[in-house]
C-alpha cells in the first residue's frame, strides 16, 4: 500500500502552509521510532509515569450474569489521566520535544485528550493550548479546569456546531499560523498522514499487551475484541496486533445517539459516505453537497462526523465490523458495569460494554471477548445523573 | 492562451473574491457584475463549505450565512450561467475538496466547463494530492490554480513548474483575513517562481488597503482580496453593492499604480 494510504483512504489533504510541517513530522517520527534512546525513554514513561501495562481483568460476575463468553476488560481507565489518550500523547509530546518544538496544541472532545496533552506538556515543560468546542466545555466543565490546573490554556471554540469537529478545525487553523515552534498533537487515528499511522502505533501498546496477557491467562487468542469508535484511536490500538489473526473478530462500536435512523446520531460507518475532510479521505456524515453534518452523541468523545481512514479500510475489507449503539444502551451499560463489577466506565467505553452485553450471552462459555474500557467514567457522572433526571451540577 | 493568462497580460491584475450566496444569490449576481464593471480583472466565487479550515472568521461566517440561505453547488452553477451573459472576465471557483468530491469530481468539472468557469482554487489539495483533480481539470479545460505559502521554500520550484493559470502566493501564515502588515519576504518567493516559469503570480491573504495592494502588485503580477470585501457584505448585506463597487474601484487604482 502507498505510504499514508489504507486502500483508497487516507492521504494528506492539507493547505500548502502545512505541507512542510507534516513532512517534518513524518521524517522525525520515522527517525525516532528506530532510535533506541527514544524508544527507551518512551517505554520508561509508559511504565513509570502512565502505569503500564494496564490490567487485563477477568470480569467474572459480568461473565456469569450474561451466561456466555468469558469477558475480559482491558483497563485503559487505570492509566494516569484516566484514559488511553495518554499512550499517544506521551509519544507525540516526546517526539515534539525531540523535534525542538516548545509548544503543543490539541483538540479535545470530552476533554480526555486535552487533559492527557496538558499533562504530558506539564511533565515535559512545553507550552500547551487546547481547543475545545464551547458546548463540550459546558458538558465537561471539570475537565476544562483540570487542563488549566495543568498549566494549559483552553480556547472554547464558538464556530460551527461548537463540538469536536470544530475543535479540530480551530486547532488546524492555529497550526497553520504557527508551525515553526508548534506541533499539533492530534488525538485520534485521523487527519492527514502521518497522524493516523503515528497515533495507531502509539496506541497499539493496548493490543500488544492484551495479546500477551490473554495468552498467559487463557493460553489462546480471544474470539472477539470490542472497542468504541469515534475517530477510532482506542479501537485501532485494541485491534492492531490482531489484524493478522483472522480468527479474532474485531468489532467497533459507534455512537448512534438517539438511533441510527434519527438525525441525531454520530454513526459514521452506518450512515456516512466517502469524502475528503480534515486532511483525509475517509467516511463522513454529510449531505448530498458534501456539507459536513452536525452529528450528535451523549458522549462528547464520540461526537465526531468522521472516522479514521484505517477503520474505513478495515470496514471495507470486512476485517472489522462496526455496530451502532444508542445513548440509551450506553447509559444502561454505564450503570450495569458500575453495579456489576464496581467499575465506572467512560460513557464512550460504555458503548463497547453495551455491545458486549448484546453478544456475550449467545456465545459459548469457552469463548473469549476482550473489551477495552478506554477511560474511566468520573467525568460523566454528572451528565448521566442529568440524563436520568437527577439535577446534579458539577 | 487561457482566459486567466490573458487577464494578466496587459497590466497588473486585481482579483476579487466573494462567497457565492452571501447574503443571497441575487446579491451575489449584482456584486460580481459590479466588481467586473469597476475594474476586477478576475473574480473568485467561493462555494460555501460547512468547515472551511483555511478561512478566518470573516469568510467562515460568510460561508455559514450562504449555507443558511440555502445556497447549493447547483445554484452557484446557475448563477455563473446568468453571469456569463454579461461578463467576459475569468471566473474562478474557490472551494474545498469535499464539496467537489461528493458532487462527483468529473461531474463538477464538466459543469464548470459548461457554465464557463475558468479555474478552481482548492486550498486543501496540496501538490502531493493534485491527482485528485488534475485529470478532470485537464479533460474539461479548467485550470487548477496552485498555491505557494511562506513555508514552501524548496517546494516552490516543484509547484511552479507544473502550475497553470496563475500561482496564488499566500502572503502570510495562518488563515484568510485582514492584516495590518505583511511580513513575509514576498520578493524572494516570487523570484523562486520566476526562475522556473512565466505563469503569473498574484498575492493574497491579508490585503485590504489600496497601499497594500499596490505594494503586493509591485512585487508580483497582482493582488487578491477576499475578507475585506466580504466584511462590507457582512455589514451592508443586500445594500452592499455600491460599497463593494467603490471599494473595488479604489483597490484597482492601487494595483494600477504598481504598473
Amino acid at each position: 500500500m502507498e505510504t499514508g494510504r489504507y486502500g483508497e483512504y487516507g492521504g494528506q489533504y492539507v493547505p500548502e502552509t502545512l505541507m512542510n510541517a507534516v513532512h517534518e513530522l513524518e521524517e522525525s517520527y520515522e527517525h525516532y521510532k528506530k532510535d533506541p534512546g527514544f524508544v527507551q525513554e518512551l517505554d520508561d514513561l509508559m511504565k513509570n509515569y502512565a502505569g503500564r501495562p494496564s490490567l487485563l481483568y477477568y470480569a467474572e460476575k459480568m461473565t456469569k450474569d450474561l451466561g456466555g463468553a468469558k469477558i475480559y476488560l482491558k483497563r485503559e481507565d487505570l492509566n494516569h489521566t484516566g484514559s488511553h489518550k495518554i499512550n499517544n500523547v506521551l509519544g507525540q509530546v516526546l517526539l515534539a520535544k525531540k523535534m525542538g518544538k516548545t509548544r503543543v496544541i490539541a483538540e479535545t472532545g470530552a476533554g480526555q485528550h486535552g487533559v492527557a496533552t496538558a499533562t504530558a506538556a506539564a511533565l515535559m515543560g512545553m507550552e500547551c493550548e487546547i481547543f475545545m468546542g464551547k458546548e463540550d466545555t459546558e458538558r465537561q466543565a471539570l475537565n476544562v479546569f483540570r487542563m488549566e490546573l495543568l498549566g494549559a490554556k483552553v480556547h472554547p471554540v464558538t464556530t460551527g456546531t461548537m463540538t469536536l469537529k470544530d475543535a479540530v478545525n480551530e486547532a488546524m487553523r492555529e497550526w497553520t499560523s504557527r508551525v515553526s515552534d508548534t506541533l499539533y498533537v492530534l488525538g485520534s487515528v485521523m487527519g492527514p498522514h502521518p497522524f493516523p499511522m503515528i497515533v495507531r502505533d502509539f496506541q497499539s501498546v493496548i493490543s500488544k499487551e492484551s495479546k500477551q496477557q490473554i495468552l498467559e491467562a487463557e493460553g489462546k487468542l480471544p474470539d472477539a475484541v470490542v472497542a468504541c469508535v469515534g475517530g477510532g484511536s482506542n479501537a485501532m490500538g485494541s485491534f492492531y496486533e490482531y489484524i493478522e489473526d483472522k480468527e479474532v473478530r474485531l468489532i467497533g462500536c459507534e455512537a448512534a445517539g438517539l438511533g441510527v435512523d434519527n438525525p441525531k446520531n454520530a454513526a459514521t460507518i452506518a450512515n456516512g459516505s466517502m469524502g475528503i475532510f480534515h486532511g483525509m479521505k475517509s467516511l463522513f456524515c454529510q449531505n448530498e453537497y458534501g456539507q459536513i453534518a452536525p452529528v450528535y452523541s451523549i458522549s462528547a468523545g464520540l461526537d465526531y462526523p468522521g472516522i479514521g481512514p484505517e477503520h474505513a479500510w478495515l470496514n471495507e475489507t470486512g476485517r472489522a465490523t462496526y455496530v451502532p449503539v444508542t445513548d440509551e444502551e450506553a447509559v444502561q451499560a454505564f450503570e450495569y458495569l458500575s453495579k456489576t463489577e464496581g467499575i465506572i466506565p467512560a460513557i464512550e467505553s460504555a458503548h463497547a460494554i453495551a455491545h458486549v452485553m448484546k453478544m456475550a450471552g449467545s456465545m459459548e462459555k469457552d469463548q473469549i471477548i476482550i473489551v477495552t474500557v478506554s477511560g474511566r467514567g468520573d467525568k460523566d457522572v454528572a451528565a448521566i445523573a442529568r440524563y436520568r433526571g437527577v439535577e446534579i451540577y458539577e | 492562451m487561457s482566459r486567466i493568462r490573458e487577464a494578466f497580460k496587459k497590466e497588473k491584475a486585481f482579483i476579487a473574491f466573494v462567497t457565492g450566496g452571501d447574503p443571497d444569490l441575487e446579491t451575489s449576481y449584482e456584486l460580481v457584475k459590479a466588481m467586473a464593471a469597476n475594474g476586477a480583472d478576475l473574480i473568485e466565487i467561493g462555494i460555501p463549505f460547512s468547515d472551511p479550515i483555511a478561512e478566518g472568521p470573516v469568510i467562515q461566517e460568510a460561508d455559514l450565512r450562504a449555507l443558511s440561505a440555502g445556497t447549493t453547488t447547483d445554484a452557484l452553477f446557475d448563477l455563473v450561467v446568468r453571469l456569463r451573459k454579461d461578463i467576459d472576465i475569468p471566473l474562478i471557483f474557490m472551494t474545498y475538496m469535499n464539496p467537489i468530491y461528493v458532487y462527483g469530481t468529473e461531474r463538477f468539472l464538466k459543469r464548470c466547463e459548461e457554465v464557463g468557469i475558468d479555474g478552481i482554487i482548492v486550498p486543501d489539495v496540496p501538490f502531493e494530492e493534485k491527482a485528485e483533480l488534475a485529470g478532470s481539470c485537464k479533460e474539461n479545460g479548467v485550470e487548477l490554480i496552485s498555491m505557494i505559502a511562506p513555508t514552501s521554500d524548496e517546494r516552490i520550484a516543484t509547484i511552479a513548474k507544473e502550475a497553470e493559470g496563475f500561482i496564488y502566493c499566500v502572503s502570510s501564515m495562518g488563515v484568510t483575513g485582514v492584516r495590518s502588515e505583511i511580513k513575509t519576504d514576498i520578493r524572494s518567493m516570487i523570484e523562486k517562481v520566476k526562475a522556473v516559469t512565466d505563469v503569473p503570480c498574484a498575492v493574497g491573504f491579508g490585503i485590504s488597503t489600496p497601499e497594500q495592494a499596490e505594494k503586493m502588485a509591485t512585487l508580483s503580477d497582482g493582488a487578491i482580496v477576499g475578507s475585506a470585501i466580504v466584511k462590507l457584505i457582512a455589514k451592508y448585506g443586500r445594500e452592499s453593492v455600491p460599497y463593494v463597487a467603490d471599494y473595488v474601484k479604489n483597490m484597482k487604482a492601487g494595483v494600477k499604480k504598481a504598473d
